[in-house]
């Protein structure tokens, strides 16, 4: 989706930075091998990107322009949670979901262009009135989570793997609204994605709430 | 020997002593690690400086060493420790953080790609960036 992107836009001063929210060594590496980017792929081990933007699941995006200004803060990044609304006993889609998905790929990345096409006239470039309005609270207990989530990690590469679980528990107890915690400290299934019945009463938990937080942006689903 | 975790990155301090409430460090390291230095006026860091608790200036800073846990909490900033005390994260308070964005000026950092080269998002300035996550999870 982005080396697409990327390559279309790529000599009208647009670059994309992919940060693999990632604390176990050499779990992005296949995904970065299988897509070749030819943009920056970065590994955030210990997920500074949560405490510097707010991040708290992925895709996440910032829009950053030609002066290092938040055109638009963290938020999700074209995606339609479709997922949740599979019959989990046969895997199909209610027919809509395609569809959705679909038109939240495209609108998000049809406001990318015109961004990069218009800059700050684009009707998706905040003003900073707008943008501190969007941007996510960055709160005490956000930043003492994060601090445990980069203690956990530390102990559990450092030969403490069951302090550093604890840790990791810990903070996601205290910022539990951060998937990005959450599942990686989550146990993965077959196919390494952290989708074990653990995530799924935790997503059936939200009830109405949403997976990816609204996007205000004309056209997204 | 104390590994301390800090904005700055990772540091292991071998004349660093810790107990559940204390963390003793050697001045140059505490610096290296912070940017804080004990000076007359008080504990400082570039052009800030805060004043100690008037009569217990030595909880702060003795003898050439800076107890960075008491500092971090007369700052209000979070600091958490292992059970052993070995390591330690001393964090920015999220008021600082919240600050930060609020500038609106993207927060710089430093992250390595999957063959270890370290980028800068401050090294793309002049280009329009989409800062975008993923992960394998």
């Amino acid at each position: 989706m982005w080396q697409a992107l990327y390559e279309e836009l790529g000599d009208r001063g647009f670059v994309v930075i992919a940060v693999a929210m990632d604390s176990r060594e050499g779990d992005p590496l296949p995904w970065i091998e299988a897509a070749r980017p030819t943009y920056p792929t970065l590994i955030d081990r210990e997920h500074r990107l949560a405490e510097l933007y707010g991040i708290v699941n992925v895709p996440q995006a910032v829009w950053i322009d030609e002066a290092g200004r938040i055109v638009r803060p963290a938020e999700p990044a074209g995606a339609y949670e479709g997922f949740r609304r599979m019959n989990r006993a046969t895997r199909e889609m209610p027919e809509d979901v395609a569809r959705l998905t679909a038109q939240a790929k495209a609108t998000y990345l049809d406001a990318i262009r015109d961004w990069v096409r218009a800059g700050d006239r684009s009707e998706h470039a905040f003003t900073a009135e707008q943008a501190r309005v969007h941007l996510p609270a960055l709160t005490a207990d956000v930043v003492t989570a994060q601090a445990m989530f980069r203690l956990g990690q530390f102990l559990l590469g450092h030969g403490a793997g069951a302090e550093g679980q604890r840790w990791i528990r810990e903070a996601s107890r205290l910022q539990p609204d951060s998937w990005c915690i959450w599942r990686q400290g989550a146990g993965v299934n077959e196919t390494g994605l952290a989708a074990l019945p653990d995530f799924w009463e935790r997503v059936d938990a939200l009830g109405a709430a949403r997976y990816y937080a609204p996007v205000d942006m004309k056209g997204m689903p | 020997m104390v590994t301390l975790l800090t904005d700055a990155g990772e540091f292991t301090v071998p004349g660093a002593e810790a107990s559940s409430t204390t963390l003793w460090v050697p001045a140059r390291d505490a610096e290296a690690a912070t940017g804080w230095v004990a000076k007359p006026e008080g504990l400082c860091r570039g052009p800030v400086c805060v004043p100690a608790p008037a009569g217990r200036e030595r909880e702060l800073a003795d003898g050439g060493r800076i107890d960075l846990a008491a500092l971090w909490r007369h700052l209000g900033q979070p600091a958490v420790h292992s059970e052993r005390g070995h390591v330690w994260v001393l964090a920015q308070s999220a008021r600082d953080r919240a600050a930060a964005l609020a500038s609106l000026e993207a927060p710089d950092f430093t992250l390595p790609d999957s063959t270890g080269r370290m980028h800068r998002l401050s090294d793309h300035r002049g280009k329009k960036v989409l800062l975008v996550t993923w992960a394998s999870w």
